[in-house]
């Protein structure tokens, strides 16, 4: 065997293992961020902590309930905006759009898709913060639910455009009108893929900080309403981290745990969802 | 009934229009469209609000905004210099340290890996995608910040010391802390988009350069990689977009002081984070518009990264599609 031949096929194999290890190496953070969270989180977490509200600077103890019903209740008002927007948005790229209206909508979806989200909280501020005077759940849930639009859109759209040509035309053969056809044919076809994406748009906002730090704000107390300051758990998170307390860090990592818990079983429950069976396009 | 009858009087395309609203087709057309056009009015406002907001401070510091170092709300002069410094450090020693691994393990994904294992890698990557940037800022702070403060600084101070780029104090937080955990955030995206457009190269070319006698690594990296180049560019691309923009971890451990340092040990500030930082703390109207402003330009750079991105991507697939 050659100098030449031997010091090629050394570097294929050399090569080929660092491909590996890059990939084992990427694959393994998942891993060291789940067990480092279980690992510092479930020493913190209690009952108390899906009970009490936190207590004041300098006591230990207490909890983070009021931020957990504050995140349920942002991600309430987000699906209230973002999912008929997105479904309704995508309904008309798949089925009616025109070319021109079409690829204006696509087009402002994907810029609102890579638009960071910090900039969409100065949005939701400008808008509703600085008219209204207060920070509140309602500009917070806002904020959120623009960030759902685009994931929702685009998947919607897919999903029905995977729905087989032949189960639109037999409809339309029976004499159903086009609508009747969407709503009794295509979309329930499509549910499973169009449920996947409003769950995925759910967890990806969920973990969200950013855009709720100067709209929702946070809040050491219950919120009442929708018109108050609301604690959140992504943004507990962040001012426990940063604060000087030990006992705060602890509690920082719980609700690390909770957080991360939540985000990962959506993601995976929609995968679950997506997984069974959805008709897609192979003719 | 009133409507047909009206309808009888008005002739025989009222009439058809009146039948196409009940079988419901233009109410379902009218209610999409409306649905749809909210979208191009939502980014219609945001570019709004980001512009009018943005109004004074665009107006009293016009260009020099980019180019002064001075940020100091008491004496209501802003500069916007550190903060862009800071990000484009950042994100550059991201791409510096994400690009190398994400690519490395696209090309096992997409070229060596049984399809098996590499859809449930492919999974898991999905996954960590999920994370919220919070939850790696909480790791960065105690975990990362206390590692780089305790061995990795000080074995670089040692080694590498005599470059500007490794001396100084090690604080611990700082550029160096903010680029190493947004490298860990930013290979997921890499992967995903490289190993598609990876999986978009033709059969043929990977069977003509093995049958040429290459192996399997010169397969791979001077035809199948060269083939998928524009695409993988886009994947990098987008993943500095999202670098760019990417706010809670950064803030957590870059260290929050707006200056210009040669050391990557040194702290620094980003533009997401001082927009983190001081918004809600902005008491005049001019320090408002100076933070909206840097949000106009994180909107811009990114509008610019992710346009880029997408036409790369595009063309390997046309690309990929022409060739099969």
């Amino acid at each position: 065997m050659s100098f030449r031949r031997r010091w090629r096929k050394s570097v294929n194999a050399v090569m080929l293992s660092v491909t590996g290890i890059s990939a084992l190496v990427a694959v393994s953070v998942l891993f060291f961020i789940l067990g480092y969270l279980v690992w510092h989180g479930a020493r913190a977490l209690n009952w108390d902590f899906f009970t009490k509200l936190p207590k004041p600077v300098g006591e230990t103890g207490g909890g983070m309930a009021n931020a957990i019903v504050g995140s349920a209740k942002l991600l309430l008002l987000a699906s209230l905006v973002g999912v008929p927007v997105g479904l309704l948005g995508g309904v008309y790229l798949a089925e009616f759009g025109g070319r021109t209206v079409s690829f204006a909508v696509r087009y402002a979806t994907d810029l609102l898709n890579g638009v960071p989200s910090i900039v969409i909280g100065i949005f939701a501020y400008t808008m509703i913060v600085l008219r209204t005077k207060h920070f509140s759940t309602i500009a917070g849930g806002l904020a959120l639910g623009v960030m759902m639009i685009p994931i929702a859109v685009r998947s919607t759209e897919e999903f029905l455009r995977g729905v087989p040509r032949e189960l639109r035309e037999g409809a339309m053969a029976l004499g159903a009108s086009k609508w009747k056809t969407i709503a009794t044919v295509v979309a329930p076809a499509a549910y499973r893929g169009i449920m996947t994406a409003v769950l995925l748009a759910l967890a990806r906002v969920a973990g969200e900080t950013a855009p709720l730090l100067f709209t929702a704000f946070s809040n050491r107390f219950w919120s009442p309403g929708w018109n108050q300051p609301t604690a959140s758990l992504p943004v507990m998170i962040f001012t426990y981290a940063i604060a000087p307390y030990e006992d705060w860090h602890q509690q920082a990592w719980a609700a690390g745990l909770v957080l991360l818990g939540l985000v990962l079983a959506t993601s995976l429950i929609a995968r679950a969802v997506l997984s069974r069976g959805v008709p897609m396009r192979r003719s | 009934m009133a409507m047909a009858r009206a309808g009888s009087g008005w002739g025989p395309r009222a009439r058809a229009l009146v039948r196409r609203l009940r079988s419901g087709d233009e109410i379902a057309h009218l209610v999409t469209f409306l649905f749809a056009g909210s979208i191009l009015l939502i980014v219609g406002l945001l570019l709004n609000e980001l512009w009018v907001n943005s109004a004074l401070a665009r107006h009293k510091f016009g260009w020099s905004f980019f180019f002064t170092r001075v940020w100091d709300p008491v004496f209501e002069q802003f500069g916007a210099l550190p903060f862009i410094f800071g990000t484009l450090v950042t994100s550059a020693l991201a791409l510096l340290i994400a690009v190398p691994v994400g690519l490395g393990a696209a090309i096992f994904l997409a070229e060596l890996a049984p399809p098996r294992i590499s859809d449930t890698l492919a999974f898991l990557l999905d996954l960590l995608a999920a994370v919220p940037s919070v939850i790696y800022g909480l790791i960065g702070i105690f975990t990362v910040v206390p590692l780089l403060r305790e061995y990795v600084e000080p074995f670089l101070k040692a080694t590498l010391g005599f470059l500007p780029l490794f001396q100084g104090p090690a604080y611990g937080v700082g550029f160096l802390a903010a680029g190493v955990l947004l490298a860990v955030m930013i290979v997921p995206f890499i992967i995903s988009v490289s190993r598609e457009v990876l999986l978009a190269v033709p059969r043929e070319q990977r069977e003509a350069a093995l049958a040429l006698g290459a192996t399997r690594w010169e397969a791979t990296w001077k035809v199948v990689v060269p083939f998928a180049r524009a695409g993988i560019f886009g994947s990098i691309f987008l993943a500095l977009a999202r670098a760019l923009g990417e706010t809670m971890a950064v803030t957590m451990v870059i260290g929050n002081a707006p200056q210009i340092a040669a050391s990557l040990f040194a702290p620094g500030y980003s533009i997401a984070a001082v927009i983190a930082n001081e918004f809600t703390e902005a008491t005049g109207d001019l320090y408002l518009h100076a933070l909206v402003e840097l949000g106009l330009v994180l909107f811009l750079l990114t509008f610019v990264l992710n346009g880029l991105a997408r036409l790369l991507i595009l063309l390997t697939a046309r690309r990929g599609g022409a060739h099969a």
